[in-house]
């Protein structure tokens, strides 16, 4: 395991050197050679250090932390996201539940953990970047299944598809323009059909994911605010309704589907 | 932060019952979740009649007299070249359907605008990277350029929806996305029997 990931990490840094990453053909080159591996492996192992990591002014781990199952269970907790917490009276993603404990538990400023809570290209990941990956990574191979049950779920999934078709901006784009068909591409991107059972669970279901052309592990929340970018739209909030809005809906249209995350980006 | 959730949670519940009743609420909510960006302005979240029309999710059902009223407003709204100048230059016109760049928040407002054609059409037949949102546009000069097609390209680019209410093609000339020389040079790049679009590749 410990020379695999080696081997993985000199192949990440080749790439990255080499520049080459727009390409598709490095992709099929890169899946060629590394077969199943993907370097997200690397932020799995730092998400899961930074969970068991005494951090912030308190100096506590963030195994106090509740993501649904119960404090300190992680295992197939991502799979039940987004849900309602009743000690936020909100539905929320796995993103703004971490930066809830952060704070709550380990006593840390809102917003210094939320001012830049997406890394740039040439950046380190971010400690909620990590962590997300690991928690999609206790949820690997488990079935899709937001909770539903609560009125204020129920009720961000209407939201989320009301968002999902709602076209403004100077080029009249909402998701649906690109994500509504299957099969279907701009130049040459293939566009998931994310009002469909499959494509959305293909998608849901991959995300977090390490992008080889950025060199970083990406989650869902920044895949959203990069598609509002394309739609001409001004940024999304990390943790916004409209955020866990569009990520309740896709999720639950995801239901059944299997959790693959993290997955491996061109 | 909690006590913002719980407002938001509160006036869910309350209002998201139909699709034009949550609408007002939405917009609240929209404003909360955004922050301007460059030229990616929080004005951009407000949708105009033709928007609103077109947000219906999927299988509701649409008020057609009000569609047709808006198609008939639409059309008056086109504003044709003067002097039936609808043909710039085809190589100009080529550089506007392959730039996908413009009004996003990234990009810089002092650049051209793109058309972005090739994200969801088929033109040039040598041209690999095209996307298929929208049908084929290979060989439309083959149409010709009477006086008819000439108009009927320019109010498809000016204002899709003239034809064809809730097209996801964008408004070109209505929205401001291009100028009239732009125009006039895609529709060039579309009509002009030396375009590329309209030569078979050997
Ligand atoms: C103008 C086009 C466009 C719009 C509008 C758009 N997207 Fe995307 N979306 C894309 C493209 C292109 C990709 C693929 C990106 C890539 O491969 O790098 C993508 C990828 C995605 C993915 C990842 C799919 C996967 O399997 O990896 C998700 C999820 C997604 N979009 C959701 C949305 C949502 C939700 C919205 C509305 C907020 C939206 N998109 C709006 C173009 C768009
Ligand atoms: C986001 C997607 C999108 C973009 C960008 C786009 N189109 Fe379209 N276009 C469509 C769709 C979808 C249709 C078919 C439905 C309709 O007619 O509204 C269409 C139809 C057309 C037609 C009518 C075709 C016919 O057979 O009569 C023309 C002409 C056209 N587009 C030209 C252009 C040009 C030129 C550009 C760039 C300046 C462009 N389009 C950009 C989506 C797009």
């Amino acid at each position: 395991m410990k020379r695999h990931h080696l081997c993985v990490a000199q192949f990440a840094v080749w790439l990255c050197s080499a520049q080459l990453v727009a390409d598709e053909g490095v992709f099929d080159q890169y899946r060629d050679l590394m077969g199943d591996e993907n370097p997200a492996v690397f932020i799995v192992d730092e998400g899961e250090e930074l969970w068991f990591m005494p951090g912030g002014p308190e100096s506590t781990t963030l195994e106090a932390c509740d993501l649904g199952l119960g404090p300190g269970i992680t295992a197939g907790a991502y799979v039940r996201f987004p849900r309602y917490f009743a000690d936020t009276d909100a539905v929320m993603d796995l993103e703004s539940r971490l930066v809830y404990c952060m704070t709550t538990i380990q006593g840390r400023d809102l917003k210094t953990l939320t001012a830049k809570p997406y890394s740039q290209r040439g950046d380190f990941g971010t400690e909620i970047e990590a962590l997300v990956t690991w928690l999609a990574a206790e949820s690997e191979g488990a079935t899709i299944a937001p909770e539903q049950t609560h009125a204020a779920e129920r009720a961000m999934f209407n939201l989320g598809e009301e968002i999902f078709f709602y076209r403004a901006g100077p080029h009249d784009f909402s998701c649906a323009t690109c994500h509504e068909q299957s099969g279907m591409r701009i130049r040459l991107q293939a566009l998931p059909d994310l009002t469909s059972q499959s494509g959305a669970s293909e998608a849901w279901g991959s995300w977090p994911a390490y992008r080889i052309s950025q060199g970083l592990v990406r989650t869902m929340g920044w895949r959203l605010r990069d598609c509002f970018r394309q739609q001409r739209w001004p940024e999304l909030q990390m943790g916004s309704e409209v955020s866990v809005a569009l990520q309740t809906y896709m999720a639950v249209n995801a239901a059944g589907g299997t959790m693959a995350a993290p997955g491996l980006k061109r | 932060m909690k006590a913002l959730s719980k407002g938001i949670i509160i006036t869910l519940l309350a209002s998201v019952v139909t699709w034009t009743m949550a609408s007002d609420d939405v917009e609240a909510i929209l404003q909360n979740s955004f922050v301007a960006k460059n030229q990616a302005t929080m004005d951009r979240l407000e949708r105009d009649a033709v928007q609103a029309a077109c947000s219906a999710p999927r299988g509701m059902p649409l008020n057609n007299d009000m569609l047709t009223t808006l198609r008939q407003e639409r059309l008056k709204a086109v504003v044709l070249p003067a002097n039936s100048q609808y043909l710039g230059d085809w190589q100009r016109g080529s550089d506007v359907a392959g730039n996908g760049r413009g009004l996003q928040s990234s990009d810089d407002p002092s650049k051209p605008n793109g058309g972005n054609c090739y994200a969801c059409h088929k033109l040039a037949p040598d041209e690999v990277a095209y996307g298929t949102l929208g049908p084929s546009l290979t060989g439309y000069g083959a149409r010709g350029q009477s006086e008819a097609m000439l108009k009927y390209t320019w109010t498809k680019l000016w204002d899709t929806h003239v034809y064809n209410l809730c097209s996801h093609m964008p408004r070109f000339g209505a929205q401001g996305i291009l100028t009239e020389q732009q125009l006039k040079d895609v529709m060039a790049y579309l009509l002009d029997p030396a375009s590329p679009v309209n030569k078979a590749v050997e």
